[in-house]
């Protein structure tokens, strides 16, 4: 008997149409399928590469590495105080525009222009090439055809996007649908205290989002997190969330959790309890007013976070005492990617709240090291394929809509070029 | 030699190799530990979070001074400390092998 109220049909899954069949993760085990998310969705979407605030003047700069989809992009604010981007390469010979030591690693700062290290050929921050070293060896160039390429660029709530799709057309907040217009006007600029963590992890992009889309294993694997007593209560209760949503590609789930202060002291660890924070922030949050629609859609009173997923890789958590983290998964191959957590908070008013905060960002990290390492063990068993079939639970329906919304990506691609080697997924739903 | 930490917290300067201002440098000393040790620094500190809370209130960030700052971040070791003592009863996290996940960006104290 659930808990908290479902949906009319029964369940959340059949509820929004989903099949409740066992699932199959072909398209997270297979090096063919990957190469064709790379062009399907990693060219096709609205990718979040950064925030605003690391542009904080004209000349900022920094670069992204994209390389699920082939390429490295330069996001810049130029001197006109507009943001925009460009693929990371001279015209001249290809070389890759802006590194430092090692090509591979992002870097960032301020520019008034850039200069490629190969042959001395200097661009604008508009990405007019402005700057050709012996110009009159070339034989009729023309500067004004060989700017930058630029990359579509557009800001929502604060944090960048590029999209790699030049025949697309749809602007960024109508791609961030109904999920991301519920959250326009929650103070992001506000938190400007950043922590941001990274780690490489063996297994494929989507199993990692699987296990951020649902908490049915947080009573589980973090189990020894709580406090003993508190810890085989909640296994003894389970996960249920307060709601899901679902609209287009994106999703989100909405749970309660973390009661600031908490009921009794004594379900929480010493260094929570003396520190008065914990996983779920510091329990005195700063007043921010109210918040945007899109949160708490159950409109609970036991509210304690909603996590968004926007497809493909950026996911949104917002916490109840008003601080938020984003996640990002950058695939590296079918079964590796890099994971990047960060952590926003508004600036400690004293040295006491960088301590508070310091917990938050530490418990984060040890959960994060628990995960981690778990999905390593799950890919490399799915890859034996001695099981191809899994069934899910209805907490689990985000994971259910996120590979169906990748395959259909792919499936579509693949009609619009009519692949002349089609990739077999076994499908279900 | 001259006192690492406030005149109030002498009593932790046995301590101060973990006033260490970056999260990385206190986890690294954290896996470098063994449990006997971790557990006589969070034996030695944690009965004084209640004082370093108090102390640390008065301040903001931009005026925390030199000694003030280290007190924050032993206190940050304890933290990072109280996991294995608190939780796992070993340094690493369990079942976290050669996973790492390292902090790329943090405020600057």
């Amino acid at each position: 008997m659930a808990h908290f109220t479902k949906p009319a049909e029964g369940s959340w899954t059949e509820h929004y149409g989903i099949d409740t069949g066992p699932v199959s993760y072909a398209d997270s085990i297979s090096p063919d399928h990957y190469e064709l998310e790379r062009d399907a969705i990693f060219r096709r979407t609205w990718l979040n590469v950064g925030r605003v605030e690391q542009l904080p003047r004209n000349g900022s700069f920094f670069t992204r590495e994209l390389d699920a989809a082939r390429t490295s992009v330069i996001v810049v604010r130029d001197m006109s105080g507009e943001v925009r981007a460009f693929h990371n390469i001279c015209r001249h010979r290809g070389n890759k525009l802006v590194w430092n030591d090692y090509p591979r690693e992002e870097v960032s700062g301020t520019t008034r222009q850039f200069t490629c290290k190969y042959h001395g050929w200097r661009y604008g921050l508009d990405g007019d090439l402005n700057f050709v070293q012996q110009e009159g060896e070339f034989f009729d160039l023309d500067r004004a055809d060989f700017g930058l390429v630029p990359v579509r660029c557009e800001i929502w709530e604060g944090f960048v996007f590029v999209n790699l799709d030049d025949e697309d057309r749809t602007p960024l907040g109508e791609y961030m649908g109904e999920l991301g217009a519920g959250l326009a006007g929650y103070p992001f600029h506000r938190m400007t205290q950043v922590h941001k963590y990274r780690a490489e992890i063996g297994a494929n992009w989507k199993l990692f989002i699987d296990a951020f889309a649902e908490f049915y294993h947080a009573p589980i694997l973090h189990a020894k997190q709580a406090v003993s007593d508190e810890s085989r209560k909640l296994q003894g209760v389970g996960f249920e969330a307060l709601a899901y949503d679902i609209d287009g590609p994106h999703s989100m789930v909405s749970s309660w959790g973390g009661m600031s202060p908490p009921k009794d002291l004594n379900m929480v660890k010493p260094i929570e309890r003396t520190l008065r924070s914990g996983l779920f922030g510091p329990w005195d949050g700063p007043d921010i007013g109210e918040l945007p629609p899109g949160l708490n859609p159950a409109r609970h009173p036991a509210w304690g976070i909603d996590s968004f997923v926007f497809f493909p890789n950026f996911m949104l958590l917002v916490w109840k005492p008003n601080w938020y983290l984003t996640y990002h998964y950058w695939p590296t191959s079918y079964n590796t990617h890099i994971f990047e957590g960060t952590l926003y908070f508004a600036p400690p008013a004293n040295a006491f709240e960088r301590l508070q905060q310091e917990l938050a960002v530490v418990t984060f990290k040890e959960y994060a090291l628990q995960d981690a390492n778990t999905l390593e063990a799950t890919q490399t068993m799915l890859e034996s394929q001695a099981v191809t079939e899994f069934p899910l639970n209805d907490q689990e329906v985000l994971l259910r809509h996120l590979h169906r919304t990748a395959r259909r990506y792919v499936g579509e691609y693949q009609e619009k070029h009519q692949s002349t080697t089609p990739v077999r997924i076994s499908a279900a739903s | 030699m001259t006192a690492l930490l406030p005149p109030d917290f002498a009593d932790l300067e046995p301590y101060a190799d973990w006033a260490l201002p970056t999260e990385g440098a206190r986890y690294a000393k954290r896996l470098d530990s063994t449990m006997d040790e971790l557990q006589a620094f969070y034996d030695a500190a944690f009965p004084r979070l209640e004082a370093a809370t108090t102390y640390l209130e008065q301040f903001g960030m931009d005026n925390l001074p030199d000694d003030g700052k280290r007190l924050l971040w032993l206190f940050g070791g304890l933290v990072t400390a109280s996991f294995p003592v608190e939780v796992w009863r070993q340094p690493r996290v369990p079942d976290s092998g050669a996973s790492a996940v390292e902090a790329v960006v943090e405020p600057a104290v």
